[in-house]
């Protein structure tokens, strides 16, 4: 187990009870031969309002914990907690007004046969919304999809008007903590800068805590105020954006990292 | 030759009220190269890829003057002469690689079947060969992902796995639909190492469709961008930033940037006119006009 | 809505209607269901064969409603003097069986009692094979081996053999036979069923609605019956021609319907003794056993290009 870095991250947590607090959390798939040891031993602390990235490399446990947190995973051990409550193997209806998450693959997180109406009249039925109509209304403008694709199926919808829709729909709670996997990946520049602008001025109007994953280094900089980098399902180092701004790194896993995502690929063509 | 050439290519969906123009009049040619596509989301870049590959299903109608790969035209192939070609001339890595993986099939299955497919392997030439692609496009434990289920990989695995499938037969045009939006940088560099090699020793055509700015004026020799259904702009890929189009500007302008934090990102002002003509069309028409013009500039990358 | 300030006039309520249907931005969520209909209708209606199969069903349906008014004889009245004329004789256009019934009017009647083994077999089997393949795939463990040795136990034996020992346990009669052809029709469904649920049930679009605090209950009737249904429905219709034929060889074997009774498979058994010499007799009921199979097969091809996601793109 490598040494993490707690340094900088202990005086947030300090004052109040976090949002999210993981220690010692592990997470594994299969048994035997096939067994997978997707996440080991992890600790982080995420004050309410901080917005913290996970980065690092792929296949290195970082979807996994999202969705431990959430309760997808059921094997894992270590405890996590919410708002000061801890984590048990079920999650109840409370969690998920509070909690919600953006999954990684526009493609895989829409139902076929649901078109967009359906999809947010669903999620905010089950939240007991009432004035259904205008919110979907208010969702779509928010991140930035017109009337016109309201009654549209997937099937007829771009990947980055899909992921836009799952996004709708994880804001469409009101949580207070948003579980973010890699949300604008599918997105094209101008795109993802409209979101990234709507999750800032949202944790601006509503203390949102964001915990995002993302392995575009630049995104993570411009939302996130700490970084963890996890390789091979453990976190190596957490730094703040600042130090990672300035290449101050310890392992050498991150330096690696942060030289190849400034200056890559062209020393090869 | 050009190994491909795209001309005036239109996607069209009919719905309720008239048809819905996804494409409009794209044109291209490709050489043993890097062509990059870039542009908004929901601009045609996909739908470009797949009517190239005629894999837009009805009601979607495609219609071009010209699809021609190395001077045969496409469009006059038969389904049964344009499964060969799909296979085995030109690969297509989908946007959605866990989609496109049967999921009921162990992953390893699948690129074994991929791979005999193509060769008279036996079986376990097969599977060695399977590893290998996995291990090149460097998967941790390839034995075993040989043995998992498509849902058991992560984000950027199952896009890996979609790769090493697609480079199996050798193609002589892959068709890389964002290949590498969910790999962290390391793993990145190495994916697109293999395939600049392809490019470079074997002549390959390579259409890279991305979101990735940076990534696409360092990768590749020439960038199409695309709004709206149609080729806005074609310019040297390293001559990326110093693009004319307001449109490409505006992208360039709202990159978020590791070393120059801000607050707000700028946010793209969308201009009706994008989606008609060009309102830079007098300054210089060779780069910015019809696409069939930006086509000689094409021939000199 | 829109369509009803249209005019009094029909032709511009009709263009009203198809406008409003055909709206690029539905106003209302019923709108938008009305239009996803009215084009899977437009689609369906563009395959020829598949419009003729289901042409075919709507005639059956209506002659076996309107049978009193069509058949110009009463089915059960026997006329020893007039037994077995020939097709076309007066009185009787496709002639008469061994008892001098009429056949037509016979075989309009049959026309009833077919639909009612389709309608109530198709009631059953794919409701009893989807409840018990979506619950064991989707809650696993051990509810799923149950239920699935449960299953296997019923798909061990042929269809036909395990009727007839329903049959021979409950007494013949109509009933028992549709009964007993259910019980033994849900056992595939149950395993497509099971299958498309596993492939479905670790997908993001079922985590996503958990995130949601949705109920087992509802992801299963909600999100998971939607994607399984349209490859049942194609199943059932093109199993449909199977239920007929099993329902009328338990006909034939004398243990559906009972002998007065005008059920086509008994009409074939009763007309077997005179098929050298009379063979309208036996002919005519298979000619409508065949075009009701053949219709139903056209159907659940149509049904199957329209109702299949994967056919739909991505
Ligand atoms: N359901 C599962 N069954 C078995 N193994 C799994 C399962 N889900 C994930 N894994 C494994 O756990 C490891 C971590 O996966 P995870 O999805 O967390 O990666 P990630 O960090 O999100 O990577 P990426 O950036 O590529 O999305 C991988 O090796 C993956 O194969
Ligand atoms: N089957 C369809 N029916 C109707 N419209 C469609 C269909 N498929 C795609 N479209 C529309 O065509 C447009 C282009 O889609 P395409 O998938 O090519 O976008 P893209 O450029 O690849 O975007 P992204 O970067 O978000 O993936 C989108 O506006 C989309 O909504
Ligand atoms: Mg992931
Ligand atoms: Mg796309």
């Amino acid at each position: 187990m490598s040494e993490i870095n707690h340094v900088r991250n202990t005086d947030a947590t300090t004052s109040s009870t976090p949002a999210i607090e993981i220690d010692n959390l592990s997470v594994w798939f299969g048994h035997g031969h096939d067994r997978v040891d997707a996440v080991k031993s992890a600790n982080f602390n995420l004050p309410t309002g901080a917005s913290f990235g996970l980065v690092g490399e792929s296949g290195s446990g970082k979807s996994t914990i999202l969705r431990a947190l959430t309760g997808l995973v059921k094997t894992w051990q270590g405890t996590m907690r919410v708002n000061g409550h801890d984590l048990g193997k079920k999650r109840s209806k409370d969690f998920y007004k509070q909690v919600q998450m953006v999954f990684q693959d526009p493609y895989a997180s829409l139902h076929p046969r649901h078109s967009v109406d359906q999809v947010l009249s669903e999620t905010l039925s089950l939240h007991k919304f009432k004035n259904i109509n205008d919110r979907i209304e208010k969702l779509l403008t928010d991140v930035g999809l017109g009337p016109q694709f309201r009654f549209r199926y997937p099937h007829q919808l771009s990947g980055g008007q899909r992921q836009r829709v799952a996004i709708a729909r994880a804001l469409a709670p009101e949580p207070s903590i948003l579980l973010l996997d890699e949300p604008t990946s599918a997105l094209d520049v101008s795109v993802q800068a409209e979101i990234l602008n709507l999750l800032t001025d949202l944790r601006e109007e509503q203390n949102l805590t964001y915990l995002m994953v993302s392995h575009n280094l630049a995104v993570v900089g411009h939302l996130c105020e700490n970084i963890a980098v996890m390789q091979n399902g453990e976190i190596v180092e957490i730094l703040s954006v600042e130090d990672m701004r300035e290449l101050k790194s310890t392992h050498p896993y991150t330096q690696n990292l942060l030289q190849s995502s400034l200056g890559f690929v062209r020393e090869e063509c | 030759m050009n190994l491909l050439e795209v001309d005036n290519l239109h996607v069209q969906f009919p719905t309720r009220s008239g048809t819905f123009d996804a494409v409009r009049g794209v044109s291209f040619s490709l050489g043993r190269e890097r062509l990059g596509i870039v542009g908004e989301s929901g601009s045609g870049k996909s739908l470009t890829g797949r009517a190239i590959l005629r894999l837009i299903k009805p009601p979607g109608i495609v219609t071009a003057d010209k699809i021609s790969l190395e001077g045969e035209n496409l469009l006059d192939l038969s389904e049964r002469q344009m499964r060969k070609v799909r296979g085995q001339r030109i690969s297509m890595v989908m946007q959605d690689p866990k989609f496109s993986l049967n999921p009921v099939m162990r992953v390893g299955e699948q690129i074994v079947e991929a791979y005999s497919q193509h060769t008279r392997a036996s079986r376990k030439e097969a599977k060695a060969k399977a590893i290998e692609m996995l291990e090149a496009v460097s998967i941790r434990d390839s034995e075993r992902v040989f043995r998992a289920y498509p849902h058991e990989m992560s984000g950027g695995m199952g896009q890996r796995i979609m790769i090493a499938m697609m480079l199996i037969p050798n193609p002589q045009i892959l068709i890389a639909d964002e290949p590498t939006s969910a790999l962290d940088v390391s793993v990145q560099t190495q994916v697109l190492s293999i395939m600049d090699r392809l490019v470079q020793e074997r002549g390959m055509g390579l259409v890279f469709i991305s979101h990735d700015l940076n990534l696409v004026s360092a990768f590749c020799d020439r960038v199409l961008i695309m709004y709206g259904g149609r080729v806005v702009e074609t310019c040297r890929a390293d001559q990326l930033y110093n693009a004319k189009h307001p449109y490409t500007q505006g992208l360039l302008n709202s990159l978020p940037r590791l070393d120059t934090p801000v607050n707000r990102l700028q946010v793209l002002q969308r201009d009706d006119a994008w989606m008609t003509d060009n309102p830079q069309l007098d300054d210089k028409p060779d780069d910015l006009t019809q696409p069939h013009i930006s086509k000689t500039d094409a021939e000199t990358p | 809505m829109n369509n009803s300030n249209a005019s009094a006039s029909g032709a511009s309520t009709i263009t009203g209607l198809r406008a409003w249907l055909n709206a690029e931005v539905p106003g209302s969520r019923w709108q938008a269901r009305a239009s996803a209909w009215y084009h899977g209708w437009l689609e369906f209606k563009s395959n020829r064969l598949a419009l003729l199969g289901l042409l075919i069903l709507i005639a059956l349906v209506l002659i076996a409603i309107f049978a009193p008014l069509l058949s110009p004889h009463d089915p059960y009245t026997q006329n020893l003097s007039n037994r077995l004329l020939p097709m076309g004789s007066e009185g009787h256009l496709l002639g008469t069986d061994s008892l001098g019934r009429d056949l037509l009017s016979r075989m309009i009647y049959g026309a009833r009692i077919t639909l009612y083994i389709v309608a109530l077999v198709a009631l059953i089997a794919p409701v009893a094979g989807l409840l018990v393949g979506t619950v064991a795939g989707y809650l696993g463990g051990w509810t799923d081996t149950v239920l699935m040795r449960l299953t296997d136990i019923f798909l061990a034996f042929p269809r036909l053999v395990l009727a007839l020992a329903f049959v021979a346990a409950l007494g013949a009669g109509i009933e028992n036979a549709v009964l007993a052809i259910a019980l033994t029709a849900w056992p595939p469904y149950a395993r497509i069923a099971r299958a498309e649920t596993l492939t479905i049930r670790s997908s993001d679009y079922i985590s996503a609605v958990k995130l949601q605090g949705a109920g087992a209950f509802r992801i299963i009737v909600k999100h998971i019956w939607p994607l399984c249904i349209a490859s049942l429905i194609v199943r059932i219709t093109l199993d449909m021609a199977g239920i007929i034929l099993a329902a009328a060889g338990l006909g034939f074997l004398g243990l559906g319907a009972r002998p007065p009774s005008p059920e086509w498979g008994a009409m074939i058994a009763d007309g077997r003794r005179f098929i050298l010499d009379h063979w309208w007799v036996a002919t005519m009921p298979g000619l409508a056993i065949f075009t009701v199979s053949l219709a139903f097969n056209l159907l659940g091809d149509g049904l199957r290009d329209l109702l299949d996601p994967k056919s739909q793109g991505k």
